[in-house]
């Protein structure tokens, strides 16, 4: 499958415009890379491909066909404060199982730990809380990933177990990933292209 | 060299009620010991959830009410105290906080950088200063009246950074300076952090950036899960065989431009009774599961497993 965002323009409020004509193809057998500087619409763009911003100009299609707006969206986005993306009064259990109930299997093959989820979001650090996320995103129906920064506020030694359990599942599931990042370093061992996102917005 | 600041056998621990009225203390800092010489940066490197960031809050003063500290705090040989926490924050020690939250939510950024004024030539002083750290860090006048929600995530953190550098401190802690900013000004931070060493200041720094630690600190302390496991000078980190304790060097080897090496585990969470890295060390033995290590001198070099401590015994 073929993940194609096609002239994307948007601007916060009417004075200044952050992205002009951006245009980005993924395909699901792929890990894209994106670098830019802090403040340059990288995540405004995330965003926009995953549905969370609505007005905006432009088109984003797979395989062609525009994405319905009903049931699951097929492109997910996982952030990189992952503390602010669950709600601090359900137990991890019932967060992770908003969106689907993964096998035990799969769960230790991304560390999460049985007592962790009856614990509360508060209760667990970063690094746990983002493999929640990471895998909270991994519905069967989800076809791209997009990964905003999600190992910037981890150390090395889970960054590479959170990226390297990743990568593996999305390999296997045919799971496309866009890896939005500053470390040009991490960007060069996890990803077949990487893209600059100064040459591809035309600002 | 002055001792800027000595921390001996600081432990936090925080007071929790479980089922009903049952109180539970759990330990996040144990027996913790570091000293930040004038002149000197300090690096705490370590993974997410090990306590680093209470560690800063406890040299300020702001941990929160169920929290017991023990151990002993001193800043140029006084004792470190409440009360003068409380006169030399903001002042003679500064923080860079972590979370890009610590911005008041209702309040301009300039206006937070610029702090609380005696009156108005200070506060003309200041807002000269101020513009001149932010045009320093690519923040153009157009910022100045933002309010922190429509700040993107680096730019906010460049916000607090100049917070803090705008009151010349003789000691920064910095808690998680650069994760999330571009090269450019990662580069333009480290910048600033070895000028202000430059001047005579001390730095304490806290992150999980080796790179960001090795290209600036004298000495780097490893935390895992509450302890520091290893304090070695900055330049046996160029090469893993220098480094003594399991977890330091797994760190290293995960680098992507070191191998990317995948290392299993996760910290233990809660109390342990043993060694912090039992359950993940390849090298342990049966002792480690009961028994604390104590940091011992090795060489020079600062470590806390037994595999060290009896060969110092020996010899």
């Amino acid at each position: 499958m073929n993940l194609k965002a096609d002239n994307i323009s948007f601007s916060y409020n009417n004075n200044k415009q952050i992205l002009k004509d951006v245009s980005l193809s993924i395909n699901s057998n792929e890990v894209i890379g994106l670098m830019g500087d802090s403040g340059s619409g990288k995540s405004t763009l995330c965003k926009i491909i995953s549905d969370h911003i609505s007005k905006y100009s432009g088109e984003i299609t797979i395989d062609g066909e525009k994405i319905s707006n009903k049931g699951f969206y097929p492109i997910q986005l996982i952030f990189q404060h992952p503390e602010k993306t669950m709600n601090p009064k359900w137990k991890m259990e019932k967060v992770l199982n908003e969106s689907w109930k993964p096998s035990s299997d799969l769960k230790n093959t991304f560390g999460i730990k049985d007592n962790w989820l009856n614990r509360w979001p508060n209760e667990l650090s970063g690094g746990e809380l983002q493999r929640f996320s990471i895998l909270r995103a991994l519905n069967p129906k989800t076809k791209f990933i997009i990964a905003d920064e999600i190992s910037t506020m981890l150390d090395a030694v889970t960054q590479v177990q959170i990226w390297k359990s990743l990568i593996n599942y999305c390999k296997v599931n045919n799971i496309g990933i866009l890896a939005v990042s500053h470390d040009e370093d991490l960007l060069e061992v996890i990803c077949d292209d990487i893209v600059y996102f100064d040459e591809i917005n035309n600002i | 060299m002055t001792k800027l600041l000595e921390v001996n056998n600081l432990s936090i621990s925080f007071t929790q009620y479980v089922q009903g009225l049952n109180r539970h203390d759990s330990k996040v800092i144990s027996d913790l010991s570091i000293d930040v010489n004038e002149n000197e940066i300090v690096a705490i490197l370590g993974s997410s959830g090990s306590g680093k960031s209470l560690l800063a809050h406890s040299l300020l003063g702001i941990l929160p009410y169920n929290s017991n500290v023990s151990g002993e705090i001193k800043y140029k040989g006084d004792i470190l105290d409440q009360d003068l926490k409380e006169k030399l924050r903001g002042n003679e020690i500064c923080l860079i906080p972590q979370s890009v939250n610590f911005l008041d939510p209702l309040m301009k950024v300039s206006e937070q950088a610029i702090g609380e004024c005696k009156d108005e030539k200070e506060y003309n002083e200041k807002k000269l200063r101020q513009r001149e750290i932010f045009t320093k860090y690519g923040l153009d006048e157009s910022v100045d009246n933002l309010y922190p929600f429509e700040l993107s995530g680096g730019m906010a953190r460049k916000v607090l950074l100049s917070t803090a550098l705008l009151d010349d401190p003789k000691l920064l802690i910095a808690d998680e300076p650069t994760p999330g900013l571009d090269a450019k000004s990662v580069k333009e931070t480290i910048e600033d952090i070895k000028n202000l060493k430059e001047h005579g200041k001390g730095v304490l720094l806290i992150t999980h950036e080796i790179d960001v630690a090795l290209k600036t600190a004298d000495k780097i302390a490893v935390f895992y899960s509450g302890h520091v496991i290893e304090i070695n000078k900055v330049g046996n980190f160029k090469n893993v065989d220098n480094l003594l304790h399991p977890y330091t060097k797994a760190l290293i080897t995960s680098l992507p431009k070191n191998g990317f090496n995948l290392t299993e585990g996760v910290q233990p969470l809660g109390d342990v009774s043993g060694c912090p890295y039992y359950q993940n060390c390849p090298n342990r033995m049966d002792k480690c599961e009961n028994n604390i290590p104590n940091l011992v001198n090795h060489n020079g070099v600062f470590i806390r497993c037994f595999d060290f401590e009896e060969a110092n015994d020996e010899s």
